[in-house]
């Protein structure tokens, strides 16, 4: 495609596993076509080469859990023109996000030999509770193809085909028979965003939810449904409790079964 | 038509089941690809069969909202189970589809079209789902506007039908007059009689294909008592619906609850997750997604299902209309039930029970059309 310059891209890393930023050099065959596209400008879990901002677009991997961290991506929002969220810990605070559910102090005391080392905050937070997100992409880790589809529609000028509607759509449409109501495996499918094409459920597992919330989520309808199954509360609250425990409609209902008296 | 006519006033014929397999053969001979009942992750599905063999004997399964199991009952029947979790829709209507791609090259472009879609003949059509085929031939062929990808796959299908010698826990064709006898749309329909050392098929040829098939296979004219074996049988199976839904005014009713309490309720449970939209055979609505390749030298546009249970799917400039869970379960089982009377002159519904079985938290129609009944005559 015919351009003034190459958009410059950079991404960049906080409080997370690396998985995401891992799906970005997973996607062999089209890597070669983005590095012909775009400038990559900053990635350093791929290259030691540093270009200077401002970018055109910036992938931001992981939460904000430390006061440093609460600053950098200010300055990463001020270079960036496009700044598009990847996976669950950039988008709902991801699986560190369980400790906003305790005390930090006391959890640092526990786990560390030194804990006057430990500088963080008590809570891990997505990046759009700290700055303005031009696009999230879901998922532990994002699904590479959709990845590939936010970019290839970013440098075509048009909208991502990423719905928000539930995995059940993409389960269905791939023929996969419901584990649920076949073999009554609990699963999150039903509440959860799709993405990752109802992979789960296509290898006989319920979907655990890596992708969040979908769009109109009726997480206690669901709760009600498995507890008819035999789930009990401490494992419904396990269930809402991983990758995106700190997203809303998740956290809440976690909530509700975490005190079950307050169950109706 | 005389042909038709011809064959439906031609007397049955009885077809041994040690010949069913040379059933399959002589499809396959004429270049069909056979797709059939199989056993897969727990249930019986709609896939590729190449012999008997393939096909689920003794397996039958219990359905009631939201649960499905298959049990081995040991049987010799090769179609004692009832409505599979997807319908036939999956091969006339693909999921997923691509509609056809551009290719940039020079500053122009060129059309790629898809590769013609495959014969297939559809073995175990069940009489619901011939009804459902025939509505979505309404919907796609006979308006205004013909759909020319499900043409295609419609035009080349050999539809074997098979009658239902027993209903599934969630089954009310019998209230939608849609079986459990298939009366028109196939080119073979079949009857499996097992009785002790007895096990054969009385088969009913409903076209000059079907006849042709049929001259290539050892058969017999069905004697009186094997006729009447095979009505008791679907007598039997009109006796034992698992569910009924009073059509006695329905779509009046219907129009006339929009605000009935029962919506909220229903809204209460429902995940919206678009299961039931997805498994029934005669919904048909779908999106499409135009896809470019990283350069910009590849554009591709996909049509895939839809449902009215998605934000998306009501989406105009600026919101969708149908916001509420409510909203949206209303306008499905309307669509069903109500509109679709107006709009194509059936009812969008045969009956097959799907939508309460594959509903993952097992909300019925049938209770919920009963519900806005009674509540219709109780609320002011
Ligand atoms: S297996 Fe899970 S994701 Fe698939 S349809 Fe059932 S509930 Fe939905
Ligand atoms: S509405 Fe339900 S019962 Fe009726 S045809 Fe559709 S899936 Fe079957
Ligand atoms: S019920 Fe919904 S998905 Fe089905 S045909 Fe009607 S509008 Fe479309
Ligand atoms: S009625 Fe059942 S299958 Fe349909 S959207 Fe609601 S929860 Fe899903």
């Amino acid at each position: 495609m015919q351009r003034d310059h190459k958009p410059k891209l950079a991404v960049w890393k906080f409080a997370s596993c690396d998985g995401c930023q891992l799906s970005i050099l997973d996607c062999e065959d089209e890597l070669l076509a983005v590095a012909g596209e775009v400038d990559i400008a900053y990635f350093p879990e791929a290259t030691r080469a540093v270009a200077r901002g401002p970018y055109d677009v910036s992938l931001v991997e992981g939460s904000i859990t430390t006061e440093h961290d609460a600053e950098r991506i200010h300055q990463i929002r001020k270079q960036s023109k496009f700044l598009v969220t990847i996976g669950a810990c950039a988008t709902s605070g991801g699986i560190q996000a369980l400790r906003n559910f305790r005390d930090v102090d006391q959890l640092v005391k526990a786990v560390y030999a030194t804990p006057g080392y430990i500088d963080t905050l008590d809570k891990s937070t997505p990046i759009a509770d700290h700055v303005f997100v031009d696009f999230q992409l879901r998922g532990c880790p994002v699904n590479k193809y959709q990845l590939v589809e936010v970019l290839s529609a970013y440098l075509n000028g048009r909208k991502p085909n990423t719905p928000s509607y539930s995995v059940c759509v993409e389960c269905k449409q791939r023929g996969t028979t419901c584990v649920m109501v076949a073999q009554g495996t609990p699963c999150m499918g039903p509440v959860t965003h799709a993405g990752c094409n109802a992979l789960c459920p296509a290898y006989n597992r319920g979907c655990f939810g890596c992708f969040g919330p979908m769009e109109t989520p009726n997480t206690a309808a669901l709760s009600a449904w498995w507890q008819k199954l035999g789930m009990n509360a401490p494992d419904i609250v396990r269930a809402f409790r991983t990758f995106n425990a700190y997203a809303d409609a998740f956290r809440k209902e976690s909530e509700v079964y975490e005190h079950p008296h307050h169950q109706g | 038509m005389a042909l038709q006519s011809f064959f439906r006033d031609s007397p049955p014929l009885v077809l041994e089941q040690q010949h069913f397999q040379a059933l399959l053969d002589a499809l396959r001979a004429r270049g069909y690809r056979l797709i059939g009942p199989t056993v897969q992750d727990d249930a019986v599905v709609y896939d590729d069969v190449e012999s008997v063999d393939d096909f689920p004997t003794g397996w039958m399964d219990t359905q009631s909202g939201g649960t499905y199991r298959l049990e081995s009952g040991g049987g010799e029947t090769l179609f004692g189970y009832t409505a599979s979790p997807q319908s036939w829709k999956r091969y006339l209507h693909p999921p997923v589809l691509e509609l056809w791609k551009a290719l940039r090259t020079n500053g122009t472009y060129r059309v790629a079209s898809a590769d013609p879609p495959p014969r297939l003949a559809f073995i175990g059509v069940r009489p619901c789902e011939l009804h459902a085929i025939a509505i979505q031939d309404k919907v796609f062929l006979h308006s205004e506007f013909v759909d020319p990808h499900y043409q295609a796959r419609r035009d080349n299908v050999f539809i074997v039908a098979v009658n239902c010698g027993q209903a599934g826990g969630t089954c009310f064709c019998v209230s939608m007059n849609t079986g459990p006898k298939a009366a028109a749309g196939f080119d073979l329909a079949l009857t499996e009689v097992v009785d002790g050392d007895l096990h054969y098929f009385l088969v009913e040829v409903g076209s000059e294909r079907g006849a042709d098939v049929m001259r290539d296979l050892p058969h017999r004219p069905a004697g009186e008592g094997e006729i009447e074996a095979a009505d008791a049988i679907l007598t039997n199976t009109a006796a034992s619906m698992g569910r009924e839904l009073d059509t006695n005014g329905l779509k009046e009713l219907l129009y006339r609850s929009y605000e009935s309490p029962r919506w909220d309720e229903v809204a209460a449970r429902c995940l919206t997750c678009g299961n039931c939209t997805q498994v029934c055979p005669t919904c048909f609505c779908t999106t499409i997604e135009d896809v470019t390749d990283l350069t910009g030298s590849e554009a591709t546009r996909v049509r895939k299902w839809d449902s009215c249970f998605t934000m998306d799917f009501s989406y105009i400039h600026g919101g969708s209309i149908r916001y509420s869970a409510k909203s949206r379960y209303r306008q499905w089982m309307t669509h069903k039930l109500a509109t679709w009377v107006d709009q194509f002159g059936s009812f969008g519904c045969v009956g097959c029970g799907r939508c309460i079985t594959w509903c993952p938290v097992g909300i019925d129609i049938t209770e919920e059309a009963q519900a806005i009944r009674d509540g219709s005559g109780a609320a002011k």
